[in-house]
């Protein structure tokens, strides 16, 4: 892939909202004028089971179809595939890896592999989930993080461009908006980097 | 203007669907086309159109719902997948026969066994000799366009149409469109007003009756007849279509192939990926070119095969076991097409991307490598070949 555009995987479970948050962070990178691609890898259809998504964000028209092999970001919504999946597969080099945990970035490389290099973010997005939706949605703090280490929106234009979409999502049930909301802003600044 | 979006290609199909507002749509869900129902079901609800939206209770029923539509006069879509199209299959034949217009999204999935949900085109390749015209798509804008442009170019012709799509990597792949305005799709399509229908009071007719010896075979040749006279249809289509959007299609692309020296002729999303790596070889000096064919049924013979004789080695992917020992349905209708021509290339066959298997940059890399060889030894090894097969063993 030619570095003109920036390359993200995620790994999720069947139901957690990965390929969610891959549509999203793919919807609020079209807001702001980019051509985007984003799109599911399934393999059986069932709740829980791994699953992965990509997001390709480019300033072109993106003619690959093919899955992302050398991402420059890695977003692991669920801790626990940390032990079965090979997650830091392929991160380019000054490429990051961002967690959903509690535990701290060091804690975190000690569970990688050990020639993997590159940065590693943690993000307790449960924890600030329930604090600020009251329920586990761990991937709208996801979403904040990426896009905080990824750079590949302006902060602010994010922040505004989330509220339209929260907006036109939670059209029914606006009271869910703030919260999501505060979920966003509380990860971007909750977020460690090691 | 046109409208700047994000949208899978199942939302461009069903977009497209509530922008032509169909008479009727019989549906059964099946992944991954599934959702194509679902949205426009809620277009339904919310009375977007006036579609008599049929819920059957399987594909061969969504099939008979629309040839029953259609043959009364409406203007009839479903759409489907794998072991959905293959249980309308009694009913894909019943339809053409009955020269009945019926537009189908086909959402590309590998036909069971192993039971898998991921995109080959096992499914439309295995209808191929069905009756129904049929065209693919690179992306989602190619899908949604292909569709409106289907719903003309089969009723022009009288056949029904497949309008085909990748599983999962167009379907569920959000990417960037240009929607057209509501107001110009259903102008471009216009009203449907078939010559001969069930519900005309005034001309009474029989429909789908036995087809004795003596005239089976005259309804056969008809048949191919009103194939064969699609060609100029969807040409006709296309120039239309091209006025009203400036977006440029024909039966097939031709990418970089002017002064190329080695091509390879593709269907479907992996045109995409084969053409970055086209321009990544074509950066580093080397000649290289791709055919991304769009319009499988009919099939065009005469002018694929000489956009395959600029060069002088061609491979063709398939994405479609036959089980043939000798290839591929798209390389044997491309390699049977060069028979009667001079100066013809070699021509050898890849089948690839079964049941979902990625195929990468790299890997049309090692095609092209493969084909400058064959070039450059003036000898095309076995012509039928595998690309990403995990195990060497099976090569």
């Amino acid at each position: 892939m030619k570095r003109d555009g920036v390359e993200i995987r995620w790994h999720g479970r069947g139901g957690q909202g990965a390929k969610t948050a891959c549509l999203l962070l793919a919807d609020v990178a079209f807001n702001s004028g980019k051509y985007v691609q984003g799109f599911p890898e399934y393999g059986p259809e069932r709740m829980g089971a791994p699953i992965t998504a990509y997001n390709r964000i480019m300033d072109r028209p993106c003619n690959v179809h093919s899955n992302i092999y050398f991402p420059d970001y890695v977003a692991v919504v669920d801790e626990t595939l940390l032990k079965t999946v090979d997650v830091t597969s392929g991160i380019k080099e000054g490429g990051a890896l961002v967690v959903n945990t509690s535990k701290s970035p060091d804690e975190i490389r000690k569970m990688l592999p050990e020639d993997y290099k590159e940065s590693v973010y943690c993000i307790d997005a449960q924890k600030v989930s329930m604090e600020t939706i009251g329920k586990n949605f761990p991937n709208t703090p996801m979403l904040a993080a990426v896009v905080k280490v990824s750079r590949v929106i302006d902060e602010q234009q994010f922040i505004h461009d989330m509220r339209e979409s929260f907006e036109h999502k939670f059209a029914t049930k606006p009271q869910v908006i703030e919260g999501n909301m505060k979920a966003l802003q509380v990860a971007m600044k909750e977020i460690v980097a090691g | 203007m046109a409208i700047r979006d994000r949208l899978s290609g199942n939302e461009a199909i069903a977009t497209a669907m509530r922008q032509i507002n169909p008479d009727v749509m019989g549906a059964f869900p099946i992944t991954p086309s599934t959702e194509i129902p679902q949205y426009f079901s809620g277009y339904i609800a919310n009375g977007k159109v006036d579609t008599v939206f049929v819920p059957v209770e399987s594909e061969h029923g969504a099939m008979s719902t629309c040839i029953g539509a259609s043959a009364a006069g409406a203007r009839a879509v479903t759409a489907t997948s794998s072991a959905g199209l293959a249980f309308m299959w009694e009913l894909l034949y019943v339809a053409a026969s009955m020269r009945l217009p019926i537009t189908m999204a086909v959402v590309n999935r590998a036909l069971t066994g192993p039971i898998n949900i991921n995109c080959d085109h096992s499914d439309s390749m295995g209808a191929r000799d069905s009756g129904w015209l049929q065209i693919y798509a690179e992306t989602n804008q190619e899908a949604y366009d292909n569709f409106i442009q289907g719903v003309l170019i089969s009723e022009e012709c009288r056949l029904p149409i497949m309008i085909c799509q990748d599983g999962f990597i167009t379907s569920h792949g959000v990417s960037n469109i240009e929607l057209i305005e509501d107001e110009k799709v259903k102008e471009f399509v216009g009203e449907y007003e078939p010559e001969n229908y069930l519900l005309n009071a005034e001309n009474p007719l029989a429909v789908g009756p036995y087809g004795i010896s003596p005239y089976y075979m005259e309804v056969k040749r008809k048949q191919a007849q009103a194939m064969k006279d699609s060609m100029p249809v969807i040409m006709d289509v296309a120039k239309k279509f091209y006025d009203m959007t400036g977006r440029k299609y024909g039966f097939f692309e031709e990418y970089k192939m002017d002064d190329a020296e080695v091509a390879i002729v593709v269907i479907g999303s992996s045109a995409g990926t084969g053409k970055e790596a086209v321009d990544r070889l074509r950066a580093e000096g080397q000649k290289v070119g791709l055919i991304k064919l769009r319009v499988f049924r009919p099939f065009p013979r005469i002018p694929l095969a000489e956009a395959m004789c600029k060069v002088k080695a061609v491979a063709v992917m398939d994405r479609a076991e036959s089980f043939s020992n000798s290839g591929g349905p798209l390389f044997n209708e491309c390699r049977s097409s060069l028979y009667d021509l001079d100066n013809k290339p070699y021509c050898i066959n890849y089948i690839y991307g079964l049941g979902g298997r990625d195929i990468q940059v790299e890997d049309f890399y090692e095609i092209y490598k493969d084909l400058f060889v064959i070039y450059e030894n003036d000898d095309p090894g076995d012509v039928y070949r595998y690309m990403g097969v995990r195990d060497s063993r099976f090569l």
